[in-house]
């Protein structure tokens, strides 16, 4: 599982942070920051959620 | 000028005969002049606003070219210049715009202010409400206009400064809103009534600002609690002493926050109750989902933050039928193409949320109300995320979206609650007024409330 980030699209609202915090940071320049890329499958419904919650629809899980 | 790349020119819809081409048609009717922009030309076409071609994009893969292209190539400062008296020429801030806009976003916007923010929208729908009789009547215009006067002003400037605003402040805003004819892409300082007004207005809103901030220059400071931005910027000082921000300043400041949030939202609530009212089985579901989602006696401000799929929907849908802006404007930096196209520099370009919003491949039954478009699986606007554009898209899209849906579903779970609604006129004849860019509900566009028998338990958001 891994996460992919349209950057043109993220104005760093910080929704992914709450919703699966460690896994994403939103920095003062207002874009996020993946910290985990290949995060463990026990936190997918977290990640589901900041994907389904995005205010810009800029993530994407992708499971390879 | 143009330069031969090989490219097609777009083709320029019928009519526009007159020297300023077709800007009569945009102050009367811009949104049918630019569906037949889509319908003669496809998605891309052209317009003549005064001496200035207007490329016109619409449909999914123009708009993504619009929404994805960075400043340095469409340019946005430029595309507006009925905005430069409203918010203030010749005030010289210490940010561009793009920077003010992102402060917002960092200090008033991002998701850990949202619960509080829900506890201060519930409170201040609840004061609105306080002064309403057991039945009566309300104009939608002029009630959510000063209702979100004070929930933007209490959330993005302060409690203080909010408490010091009456409805005079709002008649001043709306006279600035309509102060937005588009014989400004001629000249925005035309002998027209609509813009000596919106400078009267601008002039008084400096008054009234310059006496609240000359009343707290005379009084002792607050605790950090209760300070707020005016606050905030009144210690800024220059070197030598002296105030960093005059009152013109704070004032282009205080409008250029709450102007983006102000007419869109308060539209698109009054949209929303307008197609319940055409719509009441939808309406029924809606009471039916708060009743459910409050039955436990929870608060507004930490119900707004969760989903309510069926009244969520009902805000899309009215958004998607009734942006509240409807064209969205940029200026060419360079040569370009687009579908073949060429775009060349110093061109205006547009996407029109009016026009993708509703284009019938994209949404089957484009031009009905249905709220159920948005539910698992249709999701139509996630599926469609370049021509669902009530919010635009990309790196401009609206900052305050999540707060406009916070909003919106904190004040009609208020409402909804306690209140019933119903249509004080022909539903049919509730309509916008397109002569200003700015666009707003057209009057009259009465609702009558009736206090619930019962009303339904909810814990009020006083938090």
């Amino acid at each position: 599982m891994r996460i992919v980030v349209d950057t043109d699209l993220c104005q760093g609202h910080g929704v992914c942070e709450s919703e699966a915090p460690g896994v994403f940071e939103v920095g003062k320049d207002h874009q996020v920051v993946v910290l985990e890329s290949e995060p463990p499958d026990n936190r997918r419904s977290e990640l589901e959620a900041a994907v389904r919650f995005c205010p810009t629809h800029a993530l994407t899980l992708v499971d390879d | 000028m143009a330069v031969d790349t090989g490219l097609q020119e777009p083709a320029r819809v019928s009519g526009g005969e007159g020297p300023t081409g077709h800007l009569e048609e945009l102050r009367v009717d811009p949104i049918a002049l630019m569906e037949r922009v889509r319908a003669e030309c496809g998605d891309v076409g052209m317009f003549r606003l005064a001496d200035r071609d207007v490329v016109l994009l619409s449909g999914a893969e123009a708009n993504e070219f619009f929404f994805r292209s960075p400043e340095e190539i469409l340019d946005q400062a430029e595309a507006y210049p009925f905005m430069a008296p409203v918010f203030g020429e010749g005030v010289v801030f210490d940010a561009s715009p793009e920077r003010r806009r992102e402060m917002l976003h960092n200090q008033a916007l991002r998701d850990k202010f949202m619960r509080g923010h829900a506890a201060t929208i519930s409170s201040e729908v609840e004061r609105m409400v306080a002064a309403w009789d057991d039945e009566g009547e309300i104009d939608m215009l002029e009630w959510f206009a000063e209702l979100f006067i004070y929930t933007s002003s209490a959330c993005l400037v302060g409690k203080r400064f909010r408490e010091q605003l009456d409805g005079r402040f709002a008649q001043l805003f709306h006279d600035l809103e309509q102060g937005t004819d588009a014989i400004a892409f001629v000249d925005p300082y035309a002998d027209i009534e609509s813009f000596h007004r919106r400078d009267a207005a601008r002039a008084e809103l400096v008054s009234l600002i310059q006496a609240i901030m000359e009343a707290r220059a005379a009084e002792p400071p607050v605790s950090d609690d209760e300070r707020d931005l005016v606050d905030v910027l009144m210690s800024i000082k220059n070197p030598d002493g002296s105030d960093r921000f005059l009152p013109d300043e704070v004032t282009g400041m205080f409008i250029s926050m709450m102007f983006a949030g102000h007419h869109t939202t308060s539209g698109t609530a009054a949209w929303t109750l307008i197609e319940w009212l055409r719509h009441p089985d939808v309406l029924a579901r809606v009471d039916d989902e708060l009743a459910e989602l409050y039955a436990d006696g929870a608060e507004v401000s930490y119900q707004a933050l969760r989903e309510m799929p069926l009244l969520e929907s009902s805000i899309k849908e009215a958004l998607r039928l009734h942006p509240p802006l409807i064209l969205l404007l940029r200026v060419a930096k360079e040569e370009l193409e687009v579908e073949g196209y060429a775009i060349h520099e110093g061109q205006m370009v547009g996407a029109s949320p009016a026009v993708s919003n509703r284009i019938s491949e994209d949404f089957p039954d484009a031009d009905s109300f249905q709220p159920d478009r948005y539910l698992d699986p249709r999701e139509e606007d996630r599926l469609n995320p370049w021509t669902w554009i009530p919010f635009g898209a990309g790196r401009h899209r609206c900052v305050g979206q999540a707060f406009a849906m916070m909003q919106l579903k904190a004040i009609f779970s208020v409402l909804l609650l306690d209140w019933e609604f119903e249509a004080a006129q022909p539903p049919e004849t509730y309509r916008n007024d397109h002569s200003k860019m700015v666009v707003q509900l057209q009057q009259p566009c009465v609702v009558r409330y009736r206090r619930r028998a019962v009303a339904r338990s909810h814990a009020g958001g006083a938090a």
